[in-house]
């Protein structure tokens, strides 16, 4: 084809704090083409979605839209070019009524008072172009989600968009929600708009694009056209070659470790009937996509969400964990999965956000904290922990990313747990900070404890684990054993991930 | 990106500019007792001191308690009703003892002790509001406020209570060595937090449950009931100072204390205390306090027309609020 294509795409490059987010991306994409991104969790797809609507700006190279370049420094200046994004979570004003979101900045008005019969004209317009039915009038928070979705296309479709960024417009709708909201970028592909489908439903991209785009660690593996791809040509690009010695060496496991940690017939919001047992000194790696329940389980096994059903047992006995607290005393710690808003004080000292968890182990009568002894073991943490500076006044605020990991990671080892949950551990830290935690989880592990690993990059698992169990739609879905060697199979647990067998046995989803 | 150069200038710059918002207090009120010592005699004589002290109790027991609840991340908006019904509570139950006989010689210790215990429940059932029905502290402790006013009224029958017995006068008027038990009181309680936050368990849960509830509770912290208990504190606070202005007048009516919610707020923030919570320090409140009364003294001792006062106190907890925002911009 030698049209211009709508999207041009030259040696973009971005980073944030420490993390390289895109790396030399070349991509064009056609007018009038679906174009999917898929990837690992990480790999870059959202942020060059946002690079395109204008939400990030790239450190280097070159936008072009129709051929023009352009420096946009706000996803306002991208709606001017006809560009909006539907996200994941849907944007809306819960309380206004459908026609007041459709028409969302784009309201008619004569001396500031609004004109409703023009607007629900202009409505009436839009309606037909899509042939949605959808009353102007409704609350969009009673509306279901995918008519909550009808909305926002909308909305993209009154601001005149050519293009359409999508990021993972179907992870929070059902199955036949998902199946009208597909129906729905086809029409709009039909009525001539360009759509970038950012997804990790394979099938879906495989039935609904045209172009897919694979990436990587912020790097495109490859562009080609949906009819040369396959989910299992899909999950090896986006695997690639992984990074094995970034990992310490695995320590075999002892065939007579107790079970220390039992979960029978768990049934809890969001997650049905799950069974788990954990060994001491056994790391067990947690697989699946975002939303697929990991964190759910991780929360709800920690205390921290509410169940309905089930038994816990921490070394043969079974316990009540119906808090954080109940969770600790009881041994079970988890690392939660954001460090800011879920781990760490991050306007106190260092000092207070390692002892927190476990205050009464240093407090004397009368709650009154024994200085002393708090003293001694922060000093012996921060050294294992390799905390720079080792200063624990230190506001947590002040500290890196990767220091920051460390203290949060630190906060859980002041004694020793039975259980250590830890929620993506190397979230968000450069190369140094990932090695020493690799080795402070391999750690604990020989010393007895039992880990559950939660990642979304399967190289870590892989990297680390002596099992990995995989989830998909809040059940646990395959359970895998390292072979002789050690060794995991990143290619099994990925394609258990995304669902490729069942994919393979009942067709491609429309 | 700047240059090295100037990016370095910009540090130093900054850390002074940092150092002023953090302790400007401390220089604020040495600056006021250099100015007002300068302009007049009376100023600074050991006798206008203690008064000051001693003027300063009210607001004072009020903010150093609402600094424990700032810190933790909320409001409380009732402590001057708080303040009203447990004078009156105080007042009812010391003149009502004090005419059976074999009650009298214990009703002034029974009164002040029932004011004490209805501030702190009051102030509890705040906590109650605030954690368990999941209002917002700002609102669940305006309304809560405007409730305990109603039942103060509804108890008096809008009449003032009055206490004749003498002794009652005591725990407010009495002094050691020439200095009223009420500067003891107040500072006493302003040593106390000041320990409890920053020596004990509860004082870092405090912080903890300002700064990062969920974080908290993912840490096993029970951050509904550390926000409860500092509310406690404060109902416990503002029922102690409606106690010693009951005592002080052999008085209470309903409709005292009104305002004293705010200015005690103020106080917390002029002392430097962030009211976006996880931060401050009692120290600070007291400074705040001192501030508040150093103006109104001196300007009373210069003799400058009221209104002024309230002019310049405003714009100082206007500026205190700014410079709070101007910090957290910067982290």
């Amino acid at each position: 084809m030698t049209t211009t294509p709508l999207v041009e795409v030259r040696k973009v490059s971005l980073s944030f704090v420490a993390v390289q987010a895109l790396q030399d991306i070349d991509l064009s994409i056609n007018q009038g083409d679906i174009h999917a991104l898929v990837g690992e969790n990480g790999a870059g797809k959202s942020t060059l979605g946002k690079i395109v609507a204008g939400v990030e700006r790239p450190d280097e190279g070159q936008l072009l839209i129709n051929g023009e370049e352009r420096h946009y420094t706000h996803p306002r200046d991208a709606l001017r070019d006809g560009i909006t994004t539907i996200t994941q979570e849907i944007a809306l004003l819960n309380n206004q009524s459908v026609l007041h979101n459709v028409l969302l900045g784009q309201e008619i008005c004569r001396a500031g008072v609004l004109q409703r019969r023009r607007m629900l004209a202009e409505f009436q317009r839009l309606v037909e172009l899509t042939g949605f039915s959808l009353d102007p009038d409704e609350t969009v928070g009673r509306l279901h989600m995918a008519d909550q979705r009808k909305v926002e296309v909308l909305q993209a479709v009154a601001r005149d968009s050519r293009l359409i960024i999508m990021d993972e417009p179907t992870a929070m709708l059902a199955d036949d929600e998902t199946r009208v909201f597909l129906e729905i970028v086809r029409n709009l592909k039909s009525s001539g708009h360009t759509i970038i489908y950012i997804s990790h439903f394979l099938e879906e991209v495989l039935a609904l694009a045209d172009m897919v785009t694979v990436m990587r660690n912020g790097r495109i593996v490859r562009t080609a056209p949906t009819a040369a791809e396959t989910t299992h040509t899909l999950v090896e690009a986006m695997l690639g070659r992984s990074m094995l010695e970034m990992y310490p060496p695995r320590q075999p496991r002892k065939a007579d470790a107790p079970v220390v940690f039992e979960v029978r017939g768990l049934q809890a919001p969001g997650l049905s009937h799950i069974d788990l047992q954990l060994r001491a000194g056994e790391i067990t790696g947690l697989a699946g996509l975002v939303g697929s329940g990991r964190s759910r389980l991780a929360r709800t096994l920690f205390g921290a969400l509410e169940k309905d059903a089930g038994e816990i047992l921490v070394r043969g006995e079974a316990v009540q964990l119906n808090s954080t607290t109940d969770a600790i005393r009881a041994g079970v710690f988890m690392l939660p999965e954001s460090r800011k808003e879920q781990g760490l004080l991050l306007k106190q000292s260092i000092r207070s956000n390692l002892s927190l968890p476990h205050m009464s182990r240093i407090v004397g009568r009368g709650g009154v904290i024994r200085r002393t002894r708090e003293s001694a073991r922060i000093g012996q943490l921060l050294e294992m922990l390799n905390v720079v500076p080792p200063e624990p006044r230190l506001i947590v605020n002040r500290l890196s990313g990767g220091n920051q990991q460390k203290v949060l990671f630190g906060k859980w080892l002041f004694h020793q747990p039975t259980v250590f949950i830890v929620d993506e551990p190397t979230r968000g830290v450069d190369i140094g900070a990932r090695r020493s935690i690799y080795e402070l989880v391999a750690e604990l592990a020989e010393q007895g404890v039992a880990i559950l690993l939660i990642s979304s990059e399967i190289e870590e698992i892989v990297g680390l684990a002596h099992r990995a169990l995989v989830m998909r739609l809040g059940n646990i879905v395959a359970g895998f054993e390292a072979d002789e060697d050690g060794r995991l199979d990143e290619k099994e647990i990925m394609r258990a991930a995304f669902g490729a067998e069942e994919a393979e046995t009942e067709g491609v989803r429309t | 990106m700047t240059q090295p150069v100037s990016a370095g200038r910009e540090r130093s710059a900054r850390s002074i500019s940092a150092f002023l918002l953090d302790y400007g207090i401390i220089i604020a009120v040495f600056l006021l007792y250099i100015v007002l010592s300068l302009q007049t005699d009376a100023f600074f004589s050991i006798r206008n001191q203690l008064n000051i002290l001693d003027q300063a109790h009210q607001i004072g027991l009020i903010a150093v308690a609402a600094t424990v609840v700032i810190i933790a991340g909320g409001f409380d908006l009732s402590t001057g009703a708080i303040f009203a019904m447990s004078g009156v509570v105080a007042a009812m139950v010391a003149r009502d003892l004090g005419a059976h006989e074999e009650f009298a010689a214990a009703a002034p210790w029974l009164g002040w002790g029932a004011g004490l215990v209805a501030g702190t429940l009051l102030g509890l059932l705040n906590g109650v509001l605030v954690t368990f029905f999941r209002i917002n502290t700002f609102v669940a402790t305006l309304s809560s406020g405007i409730v305990f006013r109603g039942f103060a009224l509804l108890i008096t029958e809008a009449e003032m209570v009055r206490v004749s017995d003498r002794a009652f006068r005591e725990l407010a008027r009495g002094n050691i060595l020439d200095v009223r038990h009420t500067v003891f009181i107040w500072l006493g309680f302003a040593l106390a937090l000041s320990f409890i936050l920053f020596r004990t368990r509860f004082g870092r849960y405090v912080f903890a449950a300002g700064d990062n509830p969920e974080a908290a509770r993912l840490s096993g912290i029970n951050v509904n009931l550390v926000r409860t208990i500092t509310f406690g504190i404060s109902g416990l606070a503002a029922g102690m100072a409606g106690v010693l202005s009951a005592s002080k007048f052999l008085k209470a009516q309903n409709d005292a204390g009104q305002g004293l919610e705010l200015i005690s707020i103020a106080a917390v923030v002029i002392g430097g205390t962030s009211i976006m919570g996880g931060e401050g320090a009692v120290w600070r409140t007291v400074l705040g306090v001192m501030l508040l009364r150093l103006i109104e003294n001196g300007f009373n001792l210069m003799n400058v027309e009221p209104f002024y006062q309230d002019i310049f106190q405003g714009l100082i907890i206007l500026l205190a609020v700014a410079l709070d925002a101007l910090r957290h911009r910067r982290s």
